[in-house]
């Protein structure tokens, strides 16, 4: 049983990665066929960061993610503190409220956006809105759930009385959250930035639905080039795009594992808390 | 010693419509050790947050030096907290964390290191500047929490169940540092407990509270030996107490028998309730005693033997220093001074009473609790 349950997990992950290895093997190949390996060569990576269209593009999409995962983080984060401090009623239903983007089917809110920005631009007779603020816009709103969701937990695990005691020694509100609160949720809120970062720069679904002619990310473009005959450099484009995305996701996860750690070494006050209300 | 210096009037606090502090009226004068003492759940924690400025009152108002201040927020009041559970901040170290308060006020560094070197020493912290604080251990958690609020020099210090949190021995060692402290630095100490010991050993003055209503408020002294009503009487160490009746001024009709008590000023006949220390009880032979009952359990406690005696069906919690064979016919005398009568109140027949006595009327076992709640910790944590 043993044995069959370690080879399926093997399966599973050959399946999962395999398109990726040989999308990395093809990108190091110098013929177009991907089922064929020619000879090893790094022409299609030399030929990629020569190249006049996608070069910007890469670097359109990497200003949208910065700029809304850093701005999501922002809202993201106020948002939590906000919610975090409504009473019962109010902060589920709110939860619910935030939870839903997250399970609606990405095209729906793609062209629900569209529709929203196409109605606006009505009103402000202009007949061409859709550009870099409606992918910001739309990229901001499909990351905040993600903030949100991993800065509330750091909330509701830090001591309540925290601020309140930052405010006894002389903090105004805001001082208290800048000096006490963030340090306690900082590893929340980096890793809701980093989903973020990531969610964003490999959008493609919503981004069609809103982009426009003057701001277009490397997605959208991707997926125009795909109708036509693949170019190599291509290939080296989505493993390069491939590996930050992995660089990303293991930084973050160094990071909560780290997180984790920090926390089993403030165990011993917990129970110490535990047995009081035990006792008492 | 005699300047009063917060005053709360009439204040109530009700949550959700459910009434938690009922017209508390309470004055706290300068530099005084006052204890609100009361069982869990009594309004303790929410009196002090009133007065640090994390709670409005739903009505009345808190006075401080003369100037109502209800409306002020806790960052501009004169007082710092000590709080339940420290709430130590967890990213600055020892240092930082009693550093906080005087960086906040932009204190000139020199002066700083200067105070926060007075604390560490004070503190017994000395050593310990760049520990985290979420290596050191409950006692030393204390001394920072302890630390970072008095290097602010507050006026007022308040304390929630400061040493809740510790064990037996270091609770004993921090009661007399605390109250050390207290009187080195001459400064107001507000403190919250429901260990009647603790409130006794270090207070000027307890108020007794249950169900969001001041019982009774005096020194240790008076709240022992005069308790206002059966609910201070019982919380306040153990008590036998009695159905009486006034016969007169000075004298006072329980089981059928007159004694001579110190008490007047009673209607003519007015039901009491008459307390009787287990302590000032002296046990006779039968034929010498005002009473007579039978020994019907023996605990030995160390100092003294807690023995239950059934005096017709009511049965007396007496401690004496000598043994006595269950079964025994004994008697008993009281003196004039041992007998102290209070008015009815709301909890007439509520308490004193040892029927349904056992060995451990202390604790239920509160160390078995514990320890399965530290298995159970560590298993979740495999
Ligand atoms: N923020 C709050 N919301 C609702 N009820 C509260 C709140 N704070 C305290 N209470 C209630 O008020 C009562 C008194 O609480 P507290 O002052 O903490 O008592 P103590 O400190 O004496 O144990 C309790 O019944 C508690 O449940
Ligand atoms: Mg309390």
């Amino acid at each position: 049983m043993r044995a069959f349950t370690r080879a399926f997990t093997v399966l599973i992950l050959i399946f999962l990665y395999i398109p990726m290895i040989i999308l990395g093997i093809a990108s190091l190949s110098s013929g177009t066929d991907v089922a064929v390996f020619k000879e090893f060569t790094l022409n299609n990576y030399g030929e990629l960061f020569r190249d006049a269209v996608l070069l910007p593009l890469l670097l359109n999409s990497v200003i949208l993610a910065v700029s809304s995962s850093l701005l999501a983080t922002v809202i993201g984060t106020a948002a939590a503190v906000g919610i975090h401090r409504m009473s019962g009623r109010l902060r589920s239903i709110t939860m619910t409220l935030t939870n839903i983007p997250l399970t609606n089917p990405e095209i729906v809110t793609g062209v629900s956006l569209a529709l929203l920005f196409a109605f606006v631009g009505r009103a402000m007779k202009t007949n061409n809105v859709m550009g870099f603020l409606t992918l910001l816009i739309a990229h901001i709103t499909f990351n905040l759930p993600y903030v949100i969701l991993s800065v509330l937990p750091k909330l509701r695990q830090m001591d309540i009385h925290l601020s309140e005691a930052a405010m006894d020694l002389g903090c105004t509100p805001i001082q208290a959250f800048f000096k006490v609160v963030m340090p306690e949720i900082m590893p929340g809120i980096i890793s809701g930035a980093l989903m973020s970062f990531t969610m964003s720069l490999d959008d493609f679904v919503i981004s069609y639905f809103v982009y426009g002619a003057k701001y277009i990310t490397l997605p959208v473009e991707i997926y125009n080039y795909t109708k036509r005959p693949l170019q190599p450099k291509i290939y080296a484009l989505f493993t390069l795009l491939f590996i930050v995305i992995l660089l990303v996701m293991i930084l973050m996860n160094i990071l909560q594992a780290r997180d984790i750690k920090n926390r089993r070494r403030i165990r011993p006050p917990d129970i110490i808390s535990k047995l009081r209300r035990a006792g008492s | 010693m005699s300047k009063e210096l917060i005053r709360l009037e009439d204040c109530s606090m009700a949550f959700d419509g459910e009434l938690v502090l009922d017209s508390i009226d309470l004055c706290i004068k300068d530099s005084e050790f006052l204890t609100l003492l009361g069982p869990s759940g009594c309004g303790k924690t929410t009196t002090l947050r009133i007065i640090g400025g994390f709670q409005k009152p739903s009505s009345g108002t808190v006075l401080f030096d003369g100037v109502r201040i209800n409306d002020v927020p806790p960052y501009k009041r004169q007082v710092n907290t000590v709080f339940q559970r420290y709430a130590l901040f967890p990213h600055l170290d020892v240092y930082d964390n009693i550093a906080f308060g005087l960086r906040i006020a932009k204190l000139p560094e020199p002066e700083l290191s200067m105070r926060v070197g007075e604390m560490l020493e004070m503190t017994g912290l000395k050593g310990f500047e760049e520990r985290k604080v979420d290596s050191l251990s409950g006692g030393q958690m204390q001394r920072v929490a302890i630390a970072r609020a008095l290097v602010n020099r507050p006026k007022v210090l308040l304390l929630d169940e400061p040493l809740g949190a510790l064990d037996l021995r270091l609770r004993k060692d921090m009661q007399n540092e605390l109250k050390r402290i207290q009187q080195q630095l001459g400064i107001t100490f507000i403190y919250v407990t429901h260990d009647q010991e603790e409130a006794l050993t270090m207070s000027d003055t307890v108020v007794v509270m249950d169900k969001g209503k001041i019982q009774q408020i005096g020194t240790p002294e008076d709240v022992y030996n005069e308790p206002e009503n059966a609910f201070v009487a019982d919380f306040i160490g153990e008590s036998n107490i009695i159905d009486g009746i006034m016969a007169a001024d000075y004298q006072v009709e329980f089981f059928g028998k007159k004694f001579v008590c110190e008490d007047k000023g009673f209607g003519p006949r007015e039901p009491v309730d008459v307390v009787i220390r287990p302590e000032d009880i002296d046990i006779v032979p039968a034929d010498a005693g005002h009473l007579c009952g039978t020994v019907t359990n023996i605990t030995f406690k160390g100092v003294h033997y807690d023995i239950i005696v059934d005096f017709k069906g009511f049965k007396w919690l007496i401690q004496s220093t000598d043994y006595q064979p269950i079964g025994e016919y004994i008697g008993i005398r009281l003196n004039p001074n041992d007998i102290h009568i209070m008015k009815k109140s709301v909890y007439s027949g509520m308490f004193g009473d040892y029927s349904s006595y056992s060995a451990e009327y202390d604790e239920i076992s509160d160390s078995d609790i514990e320890y399965e709640d530290i298995e159970e910790e560590t298993l979740y944590e495999e």
